[in-house]
């Protein structure tokens, strides 16, 4: 059996499935000042007579390190930033002390500048002044070659910790993320190891000894060591856990739209052939563009409990909410009122409902019911109109090969998956505005947990090997390596997969759950002069993101 | 996050699967650094930066400059209609507004592809601004356009498209044709009997560096502009000039390209050549991007930049100096030097251009005579009699976007009149209607 468990900022939801049937649920609410708490809260009820050695893992989706970066109490960190030429780069100045140095590395990771010790001392004279203990050390193009960061480390790792390193992040090409992605990772470091240890101190206590495993943004998961290390991949995976157990209710293989439609917002992801889409490089977190990878989710502020207003006959919704809708003795009339009005929703009285519709119609001379019906109709297509922009611009992501330009994969929606508390009275006008079947599944309440406990180990490498230079470089794993002239793409393709495995195992893969994938492949040849000097191999792989096992049915209590 | 002064569209399509030949200057490998940087760079999560993916161009496109023997489709490639495609994305973007400026970084490049086309030129077949300039002309209106062409090679294609067309300015920089392909690009090469003037070469000698580059932007292209009074300035940014390129012998740098570009203030940059891939490319195009978009560009540098080395001699700065002021006199002398051309007339109505054009990426060789009507009322009915020596011989009639009725109404009569048989193709350019036909 595995558990599942996400926190949210209302509710702690989790499940216990056994090959894929849902065997029970809990739901408690989040207690925002005791997160921990609220934790052990939801998990008590859930595991209240369970036989504990049934119980293969459990798997957690929190907001801790999400709340330490919203709320700021995160700790202060050292940066130390090698920017060598390029934009200048004071805008990354995002840590409580930033350094920047001067060495360099060039795009095919040549040593341009040497580092110079100094300033690495000096650096760690000014984070010792200032009582940092937490640190980041970022070089332009370190994912090429990461040597200035290893060096820059070794200087550091007595005396501070964590020390971040850039290209252990990821293995894409983006300074600014890089920095901002490590800044986040060391700020979290501790409010998360915190987590890390009385989590373990209770599972001790409570004599439960199962792996735990983390939710990711990207809808994989960590053991809980890893997500110490690296605890900036845990922030905002509640869209994950949402759109994971929303899939589960959806398996096959077409394009779609996934709404989680609640009271303040509507969040908006999609699939492609079945599998969930990613942001291009990193989820964004607050201020920060970051290389975390993460499930494409926009949000936008319009919800079951969004504020109507009329303005010189013009209606709007949203984006804030004031208050609860009418019908529970809200202070403003709600999306949730026009739906009791017609309805479609049966909660709270009915009457207030018709008489905030009413208001509503006086100010476009209409009446009640015919109000309610145009504000439902509005809401449909506020939903349309943006998924058909989000769609618009998906679809016209830069490419960079004739043949993904004329041949390239275009997102085009089968079917719309809808879950949250208006789903099923909403569908109806999504389903005529979209024009395509709404799907809203029978447990769609217990959907985060669901996907929290139905998501897998994820992991991803980026495999660069330059034969002209004679360097193979995997900054995932660590990996500066000489390579061998006759280096092929085959060869690489298999070093990939291979690399892949192990880092997923060590992440907390059972070798089964791998099922390893190219996802991106090139090989230039270099040419110097007249003459072929060596090939330019670059390789990405993936642990194929997706759910664990299927889910049978919703047959709990 | 940074945000752009300059709202600027790029149009970055690299084109990773496509080559002349695996080891061709023209080759998958060509932006693959440039690509690096830029990504590097963050220059995508600049506010304000939006890439932009290139469209295809049209046959039509192609039409309304280039006469293709045989035809359109077996001399142009899907990867030459993305190429042009993404200038034209990238106009579009400008014009419609939903950028300031807008840079296309494409390959293969364009301007050595003149009006007729046997074959590929100096790596072109098509000439992507042009493509993109008549395209925008025919949707958003006329528009009087300056042209110019900071690539190290003379762009005799760009100069044989606007040749009569004074609408259209081209200036173009580039090492002096006696020491570089094309071997054209002169002072002499004035422009057409309606544009005299308005085709301006300023051949510079091997070793100009920034100094001297800048100082031909602003001692003699920035007042000539400023004269012109375009409504749009167009950089061809060919980046040969580069210290490091492998094919030309001039020592430009990336802070001068962005210095040049900041200055020149184009709202519209396309890629040209630049064949320095690790060298010089990766920071010349950031230098641009970040000069378009208004921002720092001061700490671009290449890995080897050392501005002593790089300085010019004295020579090349006094030769440079008097160049400018020779070039600027004949552009103040335009209208004179063209009564003149005129009165040689004698009475004859057409103005003939007669010329033997190389194609040095496919080998053929092409006689072409252009004749020019002088015409009072507009810049005049024009044919093209062109025979290559793989035996293709053909006759095209262009009737300009200006033309008079009596143009007109000659341009197609000569068109039906000529005799079937005697060419290989008879071509029709109405560029009045838009209209393009072949026989």
């Amino acid at each position: 059996m595995i558990v599942g468990l996400d926190m949210g900022g209302t509710h702690v939801d989790a499940a216990i499935i056994d090959r894929g049937n849902i065997i029970d649920v809990a739901k408690t609410l989040t207690d925002r000042s005791d997160l921990f708490g609220s934790i052990w809260d939801a998990l008590d009820h859930l595991l209240s007579g369970k036989d504990m050695s049934t119980i293969e893992h459990i798997n957690l989706s929190t907001t801790v390190s999400t709340n330490a970066i919203v709320e700021g109490k995160t700790a202060p960190v050292g940066m130390t930033i090698e920017s060598g030429p390029g934009m200048d780069p004071s805008f990354l100045s995002c840590g409580q002390e930033n350094i920047f140095i001067t060495g360099y590395v060039d795009h095919r990771g040549r040593e341009i500048k040497p580092i110079i010790l100094d300033e690495i001392r000096e650096a760690a004279y000014r984070f010792r002044q200032n009582g940092i203990k937490a640190c980041a050390v970022v070089t332009k193009f370190s994912i090429r070659n990461p040597m200035h960061e290893i060096q820059i480390k070794r200087m550091l790792e007595d005396e501070f910790c964590p020390v971040t390193l850039g290209h252990t992040i990821s293995g894409k090409l983006n300074f600014p993320r890089r920095v901002f992605t490590s800044y986040l990772n060391s700020a979290v470091y501790d409010v998360f190891k915190g987590f890390c240890g009385s989590f373990k101190q209770v599972m001790e206590k409570k004599k439960i000894n199962v792996p735990v495993n983390v939710l990711k943004a990207d809808g994989g998961t960590i053991c809980l060591d890893a997500a110490r290390e690296y605890p900036i991949n845990t922030v905002l995976s509640g869209p994950a856990a949402s759109l994971l157990g929303a899939s589960a209710f959806n398996r096959d293989n077409k394009d779609a739209v996934f709404l989680d439609i609640g009271g303040t917002t509507t969040d908006i992801s999609f699939v492609a052939d079945g599998v969930p889409l990613f942001e291009p490089l990193g989820i964004t977190i607050g201020p920060y563009p970051t290389l975390v990878r993460a499930i494409y989710s926009v949000s936008i502020g319009l919800g079951g409990d969004s504020a109507i207003h009329v303005e010189k006959g013009e209606l709007t919704i949203g984006p804030r909410r004031e208050g609860l809708p009418m019908a529970l003795g809200g202070p403003a009339p709600t999306p949730s009122d026009a739906m009791i009005a017609l309805g479609l929703l049966n909660f709270g009285e009915k009457g207030k409902a018709i008489s905030a519709m009413k208001r509503v119609g006086e100010q476009m001379g209409m009446d009640a019911m015919a109000a309610a019906e145009t504000v439902y109709e509005k809401m449909g297509d506020i939903i349309k109109q943006k998924v058909d922009n989000l769609l618009a611009d998906i679809n016209s992501r830069p490419v960079y090969t004739v043949k993904e330009l004329l041949y390239g994969k275009k997102l085009k929606p089968e079917y719309v998956s809808i879950i949250g508390g208006p789903a099923r009275a909403i569908a109806p006008v999504l389903e005529r505005k979209f024009n395509l079947p709404c799907r809203v599944p029978e447990n769609y309440e217990v959907a985060n947990a669901l996907g929290a406990a139905l998501a897998k180990i994820t992991a991803e490498i980026t495999l660069l090997a330059d034969t002209a230079a004679g360097v193979l470089s995997v900054p995932e794993v660590g990996i500066y390596d000489r390579v061998d002239r006759n280096f092929t793409l085959d060869m690489a393709r298999q070093k990939a997969l291979e690399l892949l495995k192990e880092k997923a195992a060590i992440l907390g893969a059972e070798g089964s759950e791998i099922e390893p994938e190219i996802t991106e492949e090139s090989c230039f040849n270099m040419v110097r002069g007249f003459y072929t000097s060596g090939k330019n191999i670059r390789i990405r792989a993936q642990v194929k993101p997706g759910l664990q096992c299927e889910l049978r049915g919703g047959n709990y209590a | 996050m940074l945000k752009a002064k300059n709202r600027l569209g790029l149009v970055f399509f690299p084109a990773f699967d496509w080559a002349i030949s695996s080891t061709h200057p023209e080759r998958e490998e060509r932006l693959l650094y440039t690509q690096d940087q830029v990504f590097e760079e963050g220059i995508a999560d600049v506010e304000g930066i939006k890439f932009i993916n290139p469209g295809m161009a049209t046959e039509k496109d192609v039409q309304r400059v280039h006469f293709c023997v045989p035809d359109v489709t077996s001399r142009v490639t899907e990867s030459h209609l993305i190429s042009a495609g993404g200038a034209i994305k990238a106009a579009e973007a400008f014009m419609e507004r939903e950028v300031d400026k807008a840079f296309a970084i494409v390959r293969p490049p364009g301007h050595h592809a003149q009006r007729v086309v046997f074959g590929d030129r100096g790596f072109c077949i098509i000439n992507i601004e042009a493509l993109m300039l008549e395209n925008i002309r025919q949707r958003f209106g006329h528009r009087r356009i300056a042209i110019v062409d900071t690539d190290c090679h003379h762009g005799d294609g760009t100069q044989d498209i606007y040749w009569n067309d004074r609408d259209t300015l081209y200036i173009s920089f580039h090492q002096d044709g006696r020491t570089l392909y094309p071997g054209t690009g002169f002072i002499d090469e004035f422009g057409g009997p309606a544009a005299m003037g308005y085709n301006i070469n300023i051949p510079l000698p091997p070793e100009t560096g920034e100094e001297g580059f800048l100082y031909v932007l602003d001692n003699l292209v920035m007042p000539i502009l400023e004269e012109y009074k375009p409504d749009l300035v167009v950089n061809s940014a060919g980046q040969d000039n580069h210290y490091t390129d492998p094919i030309t012998n001039m020592n430009f740098t990336a802070q001068g390209y962005a210095k040049l570009n900041h200055r020149l203030n184009p709202d519209i940059a396309v890629l040209e050549g630049g064949y320095s891939i690790e060298g010089a490319l990766p920071y010349v195009n950031l230098g641009i991007i970040l000069a378009m978009a208004g921002l720092d560009y001061s700490h671009v540098k290449e890995p080897d930049y050392d501005p002593g080395k790089l300085k010019q001699s004295p020579r090349t700065t006094e030769y440079i100096k008097k160049l400018c002021e020779t070039i600027y006199q004949r552009w103040r002398k335009k209208e004179d030097i063209a009564r003149d051309a005129l009165k040689t007339l004698n009475g004859r109505e057409y103005v003939a251009r007669i010329r033997n054009i190389y194609y040095d990426t496919d080998g053929i060789m092409e006689e072409q005579t252009q004749k020019f009507k002088v015409c009072p009322r507009c810049s005049g009915l024009n044919t093209i009699h062109s025979r290559s020596d793989w035996g293709y011989e053909i006759f095209a009639v262009s009737i300009p976007r200006d033309a008079c009725p009596a143009c007109i109404e000659e341009g197609y009569k000569i068109y039906k009149e000529t005799p079937e048989g005697k060419y290989f193709k008879i071509y029709l350019q109405d560029r009045v209607n838009d209209i393009y036909m072949s026989q």
